[in-house]
């Protein structure tokens, strides 16, 4: 399956688990700011990816866990340098510029865009 | 009063299906309410016309599908409804019809579950079954969530409200 027949099926995913227009999705919309998806919704995406592409991901694979409170990570609501570097070692699909720039830790969905999500697909399917 | 909307599990196999029974009573505050007698356009009075809320027979769906994650992580998870996928309706209910709900698990991992359902009717006037709705919901197991909100430790959604109906279907 090449990129653009990926990106087509991960369209088709978002379309239906948050009801967004097909248009609104483009590679650069980030899954919660553009998108307005919320965390149970990253569950539903997860879930709908593995039907879609048949492949299995683990918890934590695609999105991290408890980012907000783990100590490491986060200190006086920012996302620490120690913490980005970890989560772009965990997470090499997601796209980071938006938090490098504004390291606030609401901004942690920020990584993840439409185009982190072919990515990550991309990679699962070899 | 109990927010028990299955009276009795009559299936359940773990990780895969369970199936719960409710019977629609005419006793029940909530359908004097959806819908009372009104007065028509013309001034003429309309009879009430009880229908059970479709919002109650997804409810009911969720617990039957709820209960069914919940067995199948042997309760260890506050398991609670986390989305509405999609519910499609065809069809009314109405009161001395029986109710059914058939939830099938799709996928389960440490975060949740989504799960498939379908809700019939049984019309004892006719003595035919019918199908009233599609539903497909996502769990959250939420000591798991990805905000890290913590929750009380004890297990507040399996308590005595379902304790009964799990006796009786000897899943605890």
């Amino acid at each position: 399956m090449d990129r653009d027949q990926i990106y087509a099926k991960v369209t088709e995913v978002l379309v239906e688990a948050l009801g967004v227009d097909e248009d609104e999705v483009s590679p650069s919309a980030t899954l919660t700011g553009d998108l307005g998806a919320e965390s149970i919704d990253f569950l539903d995406i997860v879930f709908r990816l593995e039907k879609t592409f048949g492949i299995k991901i683990e918890q934590g694979e695609l999105f991290p866990d408890n980012v907000a409170q783990n100590p490491d990570y986060v200190e006086n609501g920012k996302v620490t340098n120690k913490g980005i570097a970890e989560l772009k070692a965990k997470l090499p699909h997601a796209d980071f510029s938006r938090l490098e720039a504004d390291p606030a830790v609401e901004n942690v969905g920020e990584i993840f865009t439409v185009d982190a999500i072919v990515k990550f697909v991309q990679k699962k399917l070899g | 009063m109990r927010w028990s909307w299955i009276d009795i599990i009559t299936h359940v196999e773990k990780g895969k299906s369970l199936v719960a029974i409710k019977n629609v009573s005419m006793a029940e505050d909530v359908l004097h309410d959806h819908f009372p007698a009104q007065v028509g356009p013309g001034g003429e009075s309309l009879d009430p016309a009880p229908v059970m809320p479709a919002s109650l027979l997804i409810e009911g769906m969720a617990q039957t599908a709820g209960l069914l994650v919940g067995y199948t992580g042997d309760f260890d998870e506050k398991v609670i409804l986390g989305k509405i996928v999609k519910a499609t309706f065809e069809r009314e209910v109405t009161p001395g019809q029986t109710v059914r709900f058939e939830a099938h698990l799709e996928r389960m991992d440490p975060s949740g579950a989504n799960t498939t359902g379908t809700i019939t009717v049984l019309d004892h006037k006719t003595g035919e079954r019918h199908h009233v709705a599609s539903v497909e919901l996502i769990f959250s197991h939420i000591d798991q969530n990805m905000a890290g909100t913590e929750f009380p430790e004890e297990n507040f959604v399996f308590t005595d409200n379902f304790r009964s109906l799990l006796r009786a279907a000897g899943m605890i």
